[in-house]
């Protein structure tokens, strides 16, 4: 019986595939996502952008726009009621441009209309004179040349210096790697509704990651205490890092409190891939020093990820590329440095990996070279390097929680290899363009495996609130955590059956009315808002305990879901102690503290880590340079599993984004001006390009301090496919192949 | 603005005669989404998908007569496939499942989009289309009708009716490169199809210029090297042959690929193709 089968065979609580409580509403198409809101007398909004890279506003004119019939209310930078700045880390990106604009597509202008045909025509008949610049958009050269944006086009610049640097190894290898810009693509593109209330204030229903945050950025800009800005939580189809900024929320709650009247916006698939942040493109050198048995002795490294024309989260993202460049692996020296630039192309910010993608690809590029000169085998190399607990980070920070490096390769390279290639001309690099014979093909395999640091970083108060109410037995949980599709829904069901033995859970609704749950990111959910509300279960627990003991006499303990005396003269189940009961506990969870980077890139930087690697087997046509992945198999470091079918879940999608990147996905920019915003040219993987995906093994070893020792599995899936992908097709053609997406004109106009 | 659906091909006639500015909706698979992208000005639809005439086929003698709204999902997966084997490849590599069970071979030849995957097979095999109107009906060959990139020959209140495919006595091959395993635009195609009675082959590419094109010179060239009673083509001529079939595309380079790698391409189906019809010969 495989490791899930086990786990299926069990019947409650934590680690049963416990099936979603939307699931069958997401199935039937009954869920209602954030599109399908409306009201009875809401007007549509359309966003006037930015056809420029870069240009002055000299000049809006929409008084003919604003003239047409069924538009209500046309809006630019100046209608702006607070601060016309917004930023998920640093405030540096304006909610209207007033005076240029840095990137194609930034708004500039907003519509709100009777019909949204109407409000596009509007859109179409405001004029805007630009005085067309010159766009940057080469991120090395932003570094050094006049600066895009008041705050300079530097928005990060990051030193790790660690050991003695320049440690010379009797191994050298070095590269130059490049990373193109991927997009979440999720399938429900931006929507809300917003409505203007009565004392003043707005509700806004929007599809987003952080509810609060949104809700901070969106009062500072309407110049409203936050306790007027209501935001709550409409359904959200596919997130991916691409719904932590803020998009259309001001401008809808802009236009609702302008007219009096709900506002609605949705944009069309075009309009999605201007309006979020994209995947941080990279320019990537290394140099690894190893001694002649593998050991490697000293990492020097150069990264630019190009942030586009705001900040977002280009900080934080910097810092893991940096952080984490050398990958899974005891380096005793090192010499990293980064760099956050500011350029004309769309602005870049969270996507699962979060900047560990980037170096991971190269790094791990790199340690093939490395084997490859020793002739070691690639994942003998990686186990000579393995990290182990108690090892120091490049940063100086020791692992203390788990790091079953080891035992992930291991599994990984003893799992079976996939049987002999097929003749089947569409399971052949192709597909269904027939283009392939099996003579035509060469196999190979490649592996790779991959760091990634849970949950908020440097010195960050992350933290989640949490409410567990008991009403005459009946149980309620509040958590303004948002579900994107990872199963915290679930999770709330398996975590108070497991505490509080109650089946029938009521999770209400998630909206600001409750502290923060933070951020759905950073794989930090099941262990900050899960903790969160594990904590409040247990605080019930304690308060029913207390209650039992002042009325009894006799004190009580908790054994499984019993409560016992402890004199022994009474057990009884905790849902019927909790019957006729009412109770409402409302904790906070916080994961031990970090600290900031000193000036030498060191310090505790980060909470715990999880590990992942990943063998990828493809079939390539040399000639026409097309790729068939045959398989991925995986093995990954989850601490404890809480639900084995959504832990399977979570690694199928994150493998499949690894080989979108791999191979198919990227953003294609001409002159800052991506050229193929649309799933036309932007092309996701399909059933006939994702292989089957083996899990060799899920490794169980409870981190301490984590909620039931669970590691976050939404980003390592992601991280170390991609590099695997690329290592199997090096080891098909011997080509370099230092730049994903690997192209077919890549593979195939090699002479 | 008119949404219309016709009856008949004769109520399209006439609702064409009425308004020549009103434009067909078949599939839908283009028109809809330039229209939601705003890329199509509208004043009149007119509907034809339920018009019964267009979307039957029937087989007389040597060639079938394919009516324009036939979708791709019938002659993908129909008998349809068996006699024409090459349409049938190439309808399989359009789009998904759902977008094969709404587009149309009339779609796909009056799009007239370089890439349109059905366009090369059509022309190598010698298609004809007749198209029609309420004053006249007249036939045209494929590259009568497609002019340029996106452009046909049809008058405003014409339409495509059917279209009449040759069957031939020999094995065909549509092959095409496109990144991704499926639903994808193709970079470079190619259509390869023999009768073995004429000792004929006809070889067209997609993709590779402004409409699909045939390679005369390369069809020519090989036929002078095929023995058709073995099967058999001279082993000492692929490589001039790979070198006409690249001379006849004039590709460019666009974020889809460079034109380089179409030209590349273009010659490596061809021989692909034509190896997998005939066996080396000395």
């Amino acid at each position: 019986m495989s490791i899930l089968e086990e786990h299926i065979a069990s019947s409650a609580g934590i680690g049963i595939s416990a099936s979603r409580p939307d699931g069958k509403e997401k199935a039937r198409g009954d869920f209602l996502f954030s599109n399908d809101l409306s009201s009875e007398d809401m007007l549509w909004g359309q966003t006037l952008r930015s056809p420029y890279p870069s240009a002055k506003i000299k000049r809006i004119d929409y008084s003919r726009a604003l003239a047409m019939e069924g538009v209500h209310a046309i809006l630019t930078a100046g209608d702006v009621p607070g601060e016309n700045i917004f930023g998920l880390e640093h405030p540096d990106q304006p909610v209207l441009a007033f005076d240029v604009v840095r990137y194609v597509g930034e708004p500039v202008a907003i519509v709100a209309a009777n019909h949204p045909e109407v409000a596009k025509k509007a859109v179409d008949a405001i004029i805007v004179d630009y005085e067309i610049l010159e766009p940057m958009v080469d991120s090395e050269e932003a570094i050094y040349s006049d600066p895009i944006h008041p705050e300079g086009n530097v928005i990060r610049h990051l030193v790790i210096r660690h050991g003695n640097p320049d440690v010379v190894g009797s191994i050298i290898v070095e590269g130059e790697y490049e990373v193109g810009m991927q997009d979440q693509a999720f399938l429900g593109t931006e929507s809300g509704i917003a409505f203007p209330s009565s004392d003043g204030g707005v509700n806004l229903h929007i599809s987003t990651q952080w509810l609060h945050s949104d809700r901070d950025q969106v009062a500072s800009a309407l110049n409203l205490p936050n306790e007027l800005v209501r935001v709550s939580l409409a359904g959200v189809g596919g997130a991916f890092g691409g719904r932590e900024d803020v998009s259309m929320h001001v401008h809808l709650c802009m236009l609702a409190m302008h007219t009096g009247r709900p506002v609605k916006m949705i944009y069309d698939r075009n309009e999605s891939f201007l309006g979020h942040v994209h995947r941080h493109p990279a320019k990537i050198w290394f140099r690894h020093h190893a001694d002649e048995s593998g050991l490697l002795i000293n990492v020097e490294a150069k990264v630019i990820l190009d942030g586009g024309a705001y900040a977002s989260t280009t900080s934080a993202v910097l810092a893991n590329a940096c952080c984490f460049s050398v990958g899974p692996y005891s380096v005793p020296n090192a010499l990293i440095e980064g760099w956050g630039v500011r350029t004309n192309n769309p602005p870049c910010g969270a996507m699962r990996g979060f900047g560990n993608v980037q170096t991971c690809f190269a790094a791990e590029a790199q340690m093939d070279k490395i084997a490859k000169a020793l002739s070691i085998d690639p994942v003998e190399l990686r186990l000579l390097n393995a990290l182990e607990t108690g090892d120091t980070l490049i940063t100086g920070q020791e692992i203390t929680g788990t790091a079953p490096i080891s035992e992930v390769l291991t599994s990984l390279a003893s799992y079976p290899l996939p049987e002999a290639g097929t003749n089947a001309i569409l399971e052949l690099p192709g597909g269904t363009g027939r283009t392939t014979d099996k003579s035509h093909v060469k196999r190979g395999i490649g592996y790779a495996a991959s760091i990634k640091n849970l949950m908020f970083s440097e010195g960050f108060d992350d933290f989640s609130e949490a409410r567990c109410i008991i009403t005459d037995g009946e149980v309620s949980i509040q958590s303004a955590c948002v579900e994107v599709g990872q199963g915290f829904v679930t999770l709330v069901n398996q975590i108070v059956e497991e505490t509080l033995g109650l089946t029938e859970v009521t999770l209400l609704p998630v909206d600001t009315s409750i502290g923060s749950a933070g951020s759905t990111s950073a794989s930090r959910q099941t262990w900050m808002s899960g903790g969160a509300v594990l904590k409040a279960c247990e605080a019930v627990v304690d308060a029913l305990l207390s209650d039992l003991a002042s009325e009894s006499g006799i004190s009580y303990e908790k054994i499984g879901l019993s409560l016992i005396s402890t004199d022994g003269s009474d057990s009884i189940g905790i849902v019927s102690a909790l019957h006729g009961r009412n109770y409402d506990e409302h904790v906070t969870h916080r994961h031990h503290p970090t600290f900031p980077l000193d000036r030498n890139g060191q310090g505790d930087a980060h909470v715990s880590f999880a590990f992942a690697a990943h063998r990828a087997v493809v079939d390539v046509d040399e000639e026409l340079g097309l790729v068939r992945v045959v398989e991925i198999a995986t093995s990954q470091d989850v601490g404890r599993i809480l639900n084995p079918v959504q832990a399977k879940g979570q690694i199928e999608g994150g493998v499949a984004q690894g080989l979108g990147l791999a191979l198919l996905e990227e953003l294609i920019l001409v002159d800052g001006k991506i050229v193929n915003a649309n799933f036309t040219d932007y092309l996701l993987p399909t059933a006939m390009d994702t292989p089957p995906i083996e899990i060799a093994a899920l490794i169980e070893q409870p981190e301490p301090g984590a909620p039931f020792g669970a590691k976050g599995i939404g980003e390592p899936p992601v991280i170390s496919s991609t590099p695997a992908i690329v290592a199997a097709i090096r080891d098909a053609t011997a080509l370099e192949l230092s730049r994903v997406p690997v192209k077919p004109e890549d593979i195939a106009l090699t002479d | 603005m008119d949404f219309l659906i016709a009856s008949s091909t004769e109520n399209l006639c006439n609702l064409l005669a009425e308004d020549p500015t009103r434009q067909l909706l078949a599939g839908g698979t283009d028109f809809m989404v330039e229209v939601n992208f705003r890329h199509r000005d509208i004043s009149g639809v007119i509907a034809i998908d339920r018009i019964k005439e267009l979307k039957q086929w029937r087989h007389d003698g040597d060639s079938v007569l394919i009516g324009s709204c036939v979708t791709y999902k019938e002659i993908e997966q129909g008998p349809l496939s068996a006699l024409i084997p090459a349409l049938a490849q190439s309808a399989r590599t359009i789009g998904s499942p759902q977008i094969r069970n709404a587009g149309t071979i009339g779609g796909n030849l009056a799009t007239a989009s370089p890439a349109g995957d059905m366009i090369p097979v059509l022309l190598a095999l010698g298609a004809e289309v007749n198209v029609r109107s309420k004053s006249k009906v007249r036939q045209l060959r494929i590259d009568e009708l497609i002019t340029g990139v996106k452009v046909n020959s049809l008058s405003e209140d014409e339409f495509i009716e059917s279209i009449r495919v040759p069957v031939l006595s020999g094995p065909q091959e549509f092959l095409k490169v496109g990144p991704r395993n499926a639903m994808v635009i193709s970079v470079t195609s190619l259509a390869m199809v023999t009768d073995i009675e004429k000792k004929y082959i006809g070889i067209a590419l997609g993709s590779v210029s402004a409409s699909p094109c045939r390679s005369d010179e390369a069809e020519y060239f090989i036929s002078q090297h095929i023995d058709w009673d073995s099967m058999t083509v001279q082993s000492d001529v692929i490589e001039n042959f790979e070198r006409l079939v690249k001379e006849s595309a004039s590709p460019i380079d666009d974020h889809r690929s460079s034109s380089s790698y179409r030209t590349h391409t273009v010659g490596v189906l061809a021989r692909r193709a034509l190896l997998r019809i005939f066996r080396l010969g000395i």
